[in-house]
């Protein structure tokens, strides 16, 4: 299995074009790098790394261009469907490894891996034409009545509610994610010795108790990976928020306000771009997005590399 | 109370809890699905496959170009994004296998598997639409295989892993050399998996929008032609769903519906078929 074997003329053609092949992907994420660097400097020499990040100013008119407000979309957006999502994720994985008999197992499996292939612009408009109208008409007013006198929730739930809004993406990116977190955790709880949950049901520990405090624990840091590659998807998601989030650069406090993540903003304005200085800020945007989204899912892949190594031992 | 008791209650909730978990999954999955099908069969014709768009506002007019786009962008994405990862798959579980260098690209092409695909689309802009000065279908077609690459390369390295090694050392024994090995037999035993690993990318790519918005873009009128603007079923439903008219909104559930049924469908197989291939 060493180069060494390799002495027919034929062979060494044949392991070029192979391994000139599996660096292509080598070649693409440096291809980005360089693009997205060099196409976003001009944004970068006339604003400055840190003041383009820092500054809200979105503005095509003016020609002045900070990043804050799109971060900051991105930002909440993402964190709030994962608080959404993961209870729903571990509750599904949880259910499919301990609770559920032998024969649902299987279909509810491929249900999950079914919700996870639908494509998310199918998402993004039954998001827009189903669930924004029911978020404007039922949920959103009921929770302004019931919880809007509450300190916190009064600035949360500000603002007539429209559904094309903060909370509306956070759910539908929610949906999307459920089923990454929930396949991953459930393979992390399928690799607890069973002889390790034996020796707790032997002790008399209840099945809650056994999953509490032996399968999570064995598995937490594949979980926790899990939510990590969750998170870098969400962070980079555009099709599932571009029609409900309403594309509204400001740094919105209430949930009802509409608002731009980077990928909105580059989906709705990047072929609008009349200017030089519009489409490299544009790229600017990119960049700071592909680097969130490379670090996240490098960490996601090392805690899950480390998950799979101390599972095999 | 007693403590038993109490554990016990303790743990029936937090098992209700987490079947109701499950229950809310397969929720949105059946409203999804089912909202999609009864308004995608509503708006169902043949006119939709059969004519081009009419005029913005007009009744009737159907979506032929972007079906035909749709297939040609694909198409051409498969074409070059299946043999590129297929191969370099063939080197990370061959001529590399357990090599650190295989290890590396292995974990990138993980990474790139995730990296969000909106912003594959501005690199294929950049290297394609820029230096041309127009949207064509190459750039579309481009970007969709980058997103393949990385997915058929990780799926090919598993699906050839998984052949015994002894099966080559058999062949090696006969005095076949390593690239006659790895077409002949390893291949063969590995060919399920590997046609598996490609109709789940096709899947993927089939759904993909945001890589298409600023490389194919969209084009009202019929055209087959990869170095112009071209139409994919996607960028339409994205466009006609933001359109103001009703007759958009119709054809765009329509088109929502073949998407997701071909994609789904594809899935299924794909599925089906490890489970059979690879039960243990």
């Amino acid at each position: 299995m060493k180069l060494a074997r390799i002495k027919n003329p034929f062979d060494l053609l044949f392991a070029s074009v192979t391994a000139l092949s599996s660096l292509t992907v080598v070649c693409i994420i440096i291809g980005i790098l360089i693009v997205l660097f060099s196409e976003s400097s001009l944004a970068v020499k006339k604003f400055g790394f840190v003041n383009f990040i820092l500054s809200t100013e979105w503005n095509p008119v003016t020609e002045t261009f900070g990043a804050l407000t799109n971060i900051y979309g991105t930002f909440v957006t993402t964190g709030l469907s994962l608080l959404l999502a993961i209870p729903i994720a571990i509750g599904i994985a949880v259910f499919v490894t301990e609770i559920a008999p032998n024969f649902l197992k299987g279909p509810i499996g491929i249900a999950i891996e079914l919700l996870a292939a639908i494509p998310s612009i199918i998402y993004g408009m039954w998001g827009l034409f189903t669930l924004a109208p029911i978020m404007a008409d039922h949920i959103e007013p009921a929770l302004k009545k019931h919880l809007g006198a509450l300190p916190v929730f009064s600035t949360l739930f500000e603002g007539t509610p429209m559904g094309i809004d903060l909370l509306t993406a956070s759910i539908i990116l929610s949906i999307m994610i459920i089923p990454f977190t929930a396949s991953i955790s459930r393979d992390a709880f399928n690799l607890t010795p069973s002889v390790v949950k034996e020796s707790a049901y032997a002790m008399g520990a209840t099945k809650w108790e056994v999953i509490k405090n032996v399968v999570i624990p064995y598995s937490k840091l594949g979980v926790f990976g899990g939510i990590v590659l969750s998170l870098g998807r969400a962070l980079g998601e555009t099709m599932a928020v571009a029609f409900v989030l309403g594309n509204k650069h400001q740094i919105a406090t209430s949930l009802f306000d509409a608002a731009a993540t980077i990928t909105v903003t580059l989906a709705n304005e990047f072929t609008e771009a009349d200017t030089d200085i519009y489409l490299s800020s544009l790229y600017g945007l990119a960049l700071v997005l592909f680097l969130m989204s490379f670090v996240t899912l490098a960490v996601a892949k090392f805690l899950l590399l480390r998950a799979e190594r101390k599972y095999h031992r | 109370m007693t403590v038993q008791q109490r554990r016990k209650l303790r743990g029936s909730i937090a098992l209700s809890l987490c079947t109701a978990a499950a229950g809310i999954g397969l929720f949105w999955l059946v409203f999804i699905l089912t909202d999609v099908l009864i308004h995608g069969f509503g708006a169902l014709n043949l006119s939709l496959f059969l004519n081009d768009p009419a005029a913005p506002g007009a009744p009737g007019g159907g979506l032929r170009n972007a079906f035909i786009g749709q297939l040609l962008i694909t198409l051409f994405a498969v074409l070059i994004g299946v043999p590129v990862g297929v191969l370099g798959g063939t080197f990370l579980a061959e001529y590399a296998r357990g090599r650190t260098l295989a290890q590396v690209i292995s974990i990138l092409a993980d990474i790139m598997v995730s990296v969000p695909s909106i912003v594959i689309g501005t690199f294929a802009y950049a290297i394609m639409v820029k230096p041309l000065g127009h949207f064509n279908g190459w750039a579309g077609s481009m970007a969709l295989a980058f997103i393949m690459i990385p997915v058929v390369l990780r799926t090919t390295e598993d699906m050839l892993s998984l052949v015994p090694w002894t099966l080559r050392e058999a062949a090696f024994a006969l005095g076949a050399p390593y690239y006659k090995v790895i077409v002949q037999i390893v291949y063969r035993a590995a060919a399920t998996g590997i046609l598996t690993g490609i109709l789940l990318s096709m899947a993927r790519v089939a759904g993909e929008t945001a890589p298409l918005l600023f490389t194919a873009f969209n084009n009202m009128f019929f055209s087959t032609n990869m170095r112009e603007p071209i139409a994919s079923l996607t960028v339409t439903i994205f466009q006609y769903a933001m359109g103001p008219y009703d007759s958009w909104h119709q054809q765009a559930w329509a088109a929502s519906l073949m998407i997701t049924v071909f994609i789904l469908v594809i899935t299924l197989i794909g599925r089906l078929i490890i489970r059979w291939r690879y039960k243990r």
